[in-house]
């Protein structure tokens, strides 16, 4: 007792301490659990799911954080209780063998008691005692303590009863959950709250176009913050889910490492890299663009990585999904058979959006992949409207960021002309929107893909031409010509004529080349020709001096030899050459 | 666990069988005690046998009866079983939770 003390006062001074319920979304709500060492009311109308939540408290307690539970009912048997909560994977039987779990069915018939004089519910601490110090447990449930009310006369010893029974609570140090009847005026037809005033969680349940949505709040938490909206829940094989619907803040950390698209050209669309890591990526089109087949390219390239991926499916089973894309070439078969790949493929309208994204962020949770497809999420839309739809989505968005996986969506839309129109309200959920559309023209019906925003990526303004070849897809340049944007066979015409026209160019090009080259050599030759010319003239010129020069120097020794021979006597040779003076003087 | 033989001797299956549960000798339990004696003096006197158990010594003998208030006193035998819960300081409504009053009735009638 004194122990319990200290922990309370303890708690005064620090801030309140917590009990987590182990229940999937609960603890986030209320930031760390029930406040622990209290007991927390749960009150709601029949049917809404009191006696799982506090089943699934107690179980979680035991089996997860190892804090033993007693569970007092009131209106069930320990066997009921047992059976009914079998459904969502507790094995009830094994945890009171393992002395982690213990039941009491308090049993009060009305009509077989007598009241005859005072007396008090010591028997009830007596019982809830015994069983706490029997297995030694932590946590606690009364469910519902409103059954007295209706098996005793005295509403004032019992009143003042229950105020006894939360402060033994409270003073064994006791987390407890006491489940109420929702009353016409109060929270609980009995005016539980008036007792327990420390938490109070409201759990509700409505249909809404024949699909049910439960919800829970958390309508009080003395001494703690907690989220006040309305979350749903679900009750499934896997326990209660709740939904911290939208994530309070924007927190999750943008990645700068990238993420192949699967398509290079596409990546080369896309900075010459691909998404962003944990970025969430809108693929649109009208029905046939080639929606699938290219987040299937997402998907083939990722697992080829390693990575795991998980394929929603909202129209198309996994195995016909798996048929489809073979005929483009991409086989998905054998990620599933490596286990790097999981389809989960549903229809929207087999139950609500809650249900959907439960379910979606309990996958997700569980397999842990680096990319989730969500094909298409416009098929969601039947199951709830377009609000909240769009909220679902936002708030599924938001937490695949926080888990850092990057999410590639598809929507149909409806005409090619209003496609930017018609998904403004998710257009700004998501980070890079990738818009395929038909391009009709010369009696065909081509595709295109353009990418509308990419944030934080330097992405390309061009429109491509989107094609599903045998080996997948491929990305081809549109023809922007004078005929403005050509595709298909008009863009192949296209093409050829532009081919034809540029070898003719290039033919007659070739051939003025050779004209000039031709030109060139002709005159080449012809000056070689008077070169040549040039140089017999001038050795018959040369040969014509030497010939001169020859005959003139031969006249001049014919001469001398001449003077010699004839006169030996005569004067010096000053004297003939007088002579020769003289004559040339003469001349 | 205290037996109190109704009459002279404890006969080993008494035509009244009476259960007192109590939580220690609580002003309240004595009360009901000594009503409960004064009364089966009265009413039952050698038919029957009274068996007072305290739930602070067995706690778990609680659960099997399904007892709840305290003093409860439970009446086994004749069947079926009855309960009739406080100080039985109310003889009226003892006698009708025992099925006593409508017998004696009869009985002067």
């Amino acid at each position: 007792m004194r122990r319990h003390q200290f922990n309370t006062r303890k708690s005064e001074n620090n801030c309140l301490p917590k009990c987590p319920t182990g229940i999937r979304g609960l603890d986030e709500i209320t930031f760390g659990g029930l406040p622990r060492g209290r007991p927390t009311l749960v009150c709601g109308a029949a049917g809404c799911g009191k006696t799982l939540l506090g089943m699934e408290f107690l179980v979680r307690g035991a089996k997860e954080f190892d804090e033993p539970g007693v569970c007092l009912s009131f209106e069930e048997t320990a066997e009921e209780l047992a059976a009914n909560v079998a459904s969502l994977g507790f094995d009830v039987a094994s945890l009171v063998a393992a002395n982690k779990l213990a039941i009491d069915h308090v049993y009060l018939e009305r009509s077989l008691i007598e009241e005859a004089g005072e007396y008090d519910l010591e028997a009830l601490f007596v019982r809830l005692g015994h069983a706490v110090d029997s297995i030694g447990a932590k946590r606690v449930l009364l469910d519902s303590i409103e059954a007295l009310f209706a098996g005793l006369e005295n509403e004032a010893v019992l009143r003042s009863e229950l105020r006894r029974l939360f402060r033994f609570l409270k003073e064994r140090g006791l987390t407890a959950m006491v489940t109420g009847e929702r009353g016409q005026n109060g929270l609980t037809r009995h005016g539980l709250e008036e007792y327990i005033s420390d938490c109070v969680i409201v759990l509700d349940h409505r249909v809404t176009e024949t699909v049910l949505t439960r919800r829970l709040r958390v309508v009080k938490y003395r001494g703690s913050t907690h989220g006040t909206n309305e979350y749903p829940f679900l009750i499934e094989d896997h326990g209660i889910s709740v939904l911290p619907v939208t994530s309070v803040d924007l927190k999750h950390s943008a990645s700068l490492d990238r993420v192949s698209t699967g398509v290079p050209a596409l990546d080369e669309m896309l900075g010459g890299k691909g998404y962003f890591r944990g970025s969430s990526v809108l693929v649109s089109g009208t029905a046939g663009t080639g929606k699938t087949s290219l987040s299937a390219h997402f998907v083939d390239a990722a697992c080829a990585r390693g990575q795991r991926c998980v394929f929603f499916s909202f129209e198309e089973s996994a195995d016909q999904i798996v048929r489809n894309l073979r005929s483009i070439g991409i086989d998905l078969r054998r990620w599933v058979d490596k286990g790097l790949l999981q389809f989960h493929a549903a229809r929207p309208t087999t139950f609500g959006l809650e249900m959907h994204l439960v379910k979606i962020h309990r996958i997700v949770s569980e397999f842990a992949p680096s990319i989730a497809v969500l094909d298409p999420v416009t098929g969601l839309l039947h199951a709830g409207t377009a609000l909240e739809t769009n909220s679902m989505l936002l708030r599924l968005i938001d937490s695949l960021k926080e888990k850092q996986i990057t999410a590639l969506m598809t929507t149909l839309t409806g005409s090619s002309e209003a496609a930017e129109q018609s998904h403004v309200d998710i257009s700004s959920m998501v980070d890079a929107w990738l818009l395929l559309r038909d391009i009709e023209s010369g009696g065909e019906r081509n595709r295109g893909i353009y990418i509308l925003k990419a944030r934080g990526i330097a992405h390309s303004n061009q429109i491509r031409e989107f094609l599903l070849t045998s080996r997948g897809v491929e990305l081809r340049d549109v023809y922007l010509g004078e005929a403005g944007l050509l595709t298909g066979s008009a863009r192949v015409t296209q093409e050829a004529r532009d081919r034809s026209a540029a070898l003719a160019a290039r033919q007659e090009a070739e051939s003025k080349h050779l004209v000039i080259e031709h030109k060139r050599k002709v005159l080449e030759a012809q000056i070689a020709a008077l070169q040549l010319d040039l140089a017999t003239a001038e050795q018959e010129a040369r040969n014509l001096i030497a010939q001169d020069e020859l005959s003139l120097r031969k006249q001049e020794q014919d001469r001398s030899e001449m003077a010699r021979s004839r006169s030996a006597s005569t004067g010096p040779p000053e004297a003939g050459a007088k002579s020769a003076k003289a004559r040339g003087g003469r001349q | 666990m205290k037996r109190f033989g109704g009459g002279e001797a404890d006969p080993p299956a008494a035509k009244w069988d009476l259960k007192l549960y109590v939580a220690g000798q609580t002003a309240k339990s004595l009360q009901a005690f000594a009503n409960l004696k004064r009364i089966c003096e009265e009413h039952l006197a050698g038919e029957y046998r009274i068996e007072v158990i305290d739930l602070l010594k067995n706690p778990q003998l609680a659960k099997g009866d399904q007892i709840l208030a305290l003093p409860t006193l439970v009446r086994k035998l004749p069947e079926p079983v009855r309960k009739i819960i406080g100080d039985l300081s109310n003889t009226e409504r003892v006698l009708v939770g025992l099925d006593l009053k409508a017998r004696t009735s009869k009985a002067g009638s």
